[in-house]
């Protein structure tokens, strides 16, 4: 028999070990006060949030999920770039849009994800999911044509993030 | 500490400067609150990416030590400026802030209000 995630001495081992660096990262210490205090707040933590967790579909394949990573923050880069310039270009050429995206993904963390990545890259901010889960709104700084913007985010980033979550 | 150094912390902290400055300058110059919105959230990661990497050499060359808030500071704002663009643009929505006049399927902002999927012949 398995014992319940909520009744496990380290019910979330990657967590507590995120939480136990980010400790030791923050105080820029390695003195063995802060290692002992720091390993508590990592094992306590979790303990007592544990209960509060809901499945969430787990990361299937590690190495694409690091290529999406890096690709997203070389697409941060370019999108502050875009931005830039059309904040200095003539702001009356701009044509912004509202447009939805049909969403083929399931799950609130894969899709928290691709809204995430949505707001950080190229001219576009996700403004609301819909009850169902199957739509994304979202806003684009510039676009001449919402089909292509769709296509592109759908296969740049949605359809990786399907393959990452096997869902 | 060589001039060269000093050059290259220059130029982080000069190019993270600008970005910075370009980022509220969109916050002014944009249409509306929608498109307003773009600005701080993107050209400002950059422009604070360019000033920590600075302070990070600065440190590691001066104090021969070296200082990992920076990267820490990155990543809690990867991970807030997204949630807070969504929640901004959320309310937004929600308040009935008006889009600039041609920003195109504002129609849909009503089935977006309601959470609804968007009419069958949008999609």
């Amino acid at each position: 028999m398995t014992i319940p995630r909520s009744r496990r001495w380290l019910p979330m081992p990657a967590q507590s070990l995120i939480l136990f660096i980010v400790w030791l990262l923050l105080n820029n210490t390695l003195a063995p006060g802060h290692i002992v205090l720091g390993a508590f707040l990592a094992l306590a933590i979790p303990i007592l949030v544990a209960p509060m967790q809901m499945a969430q579909p787990r990361v299937r394949n590690h190495l694409l999920a690091l290529r999406y990573t890096l690709m997203v923050l070389y697409d941060i880069l370019v999108a502050n770039f875009e931005v830039a310039m059309r904040v200095i270009g003539p702001t009356r050429k701009l044509k912004p849009a509202f447009v939805p995206i049909p969403l083929d993904i399931e799950g609130a963390l894969p899709i928290t994800i691709l809204a995430s990545t949505i707001s950080l890259t190229p001219g576009t901010v996700s403004a609301e999911v819909s009850e169902d889960k199957k739509w994304l709104y979202i806003h684009a700084l510039h676009t001449t044509d919402e089909a292509a913007l769709v296509a592109q985010i759908k296969a740049r980033y949605e359809a990786p993030l399907k393959e990452i979550f096997g869902c | 500490m060589s001039i060269t150094v000093e050059i290259i912390i220059c130029a982080f902290l000069l190019m993270g400067g600008l970005f910075v400055l370009l980022g509220s300058f969109g916050l002014l110059r944009l249409p509306d609150f929608y498109t307003r919105l773009h600005a701080p959230t993107k050209a400002t990661t950059l422009g604070l990416a360019g000033l920590l990497i600075g302070s990070m050499i600065y440190f590691f060359v001066a104090e021969q030590r070296l200082v990992v808030h920076e990267l820490l500071i990155t990543l809690f704002l990867l991970i807030t400026a997204p949630v807070s663009a969504h929640m901004m643009a959320k309310s937004a929505l929600h308040h009935r802030v008006k889009m600039v006049k041609h920003t195109q399927g504002q129609q849909l902002a009503n089935t977006a209000r309601k959470r609804q999927p968007p009419p069958s012949d949008g999609a």
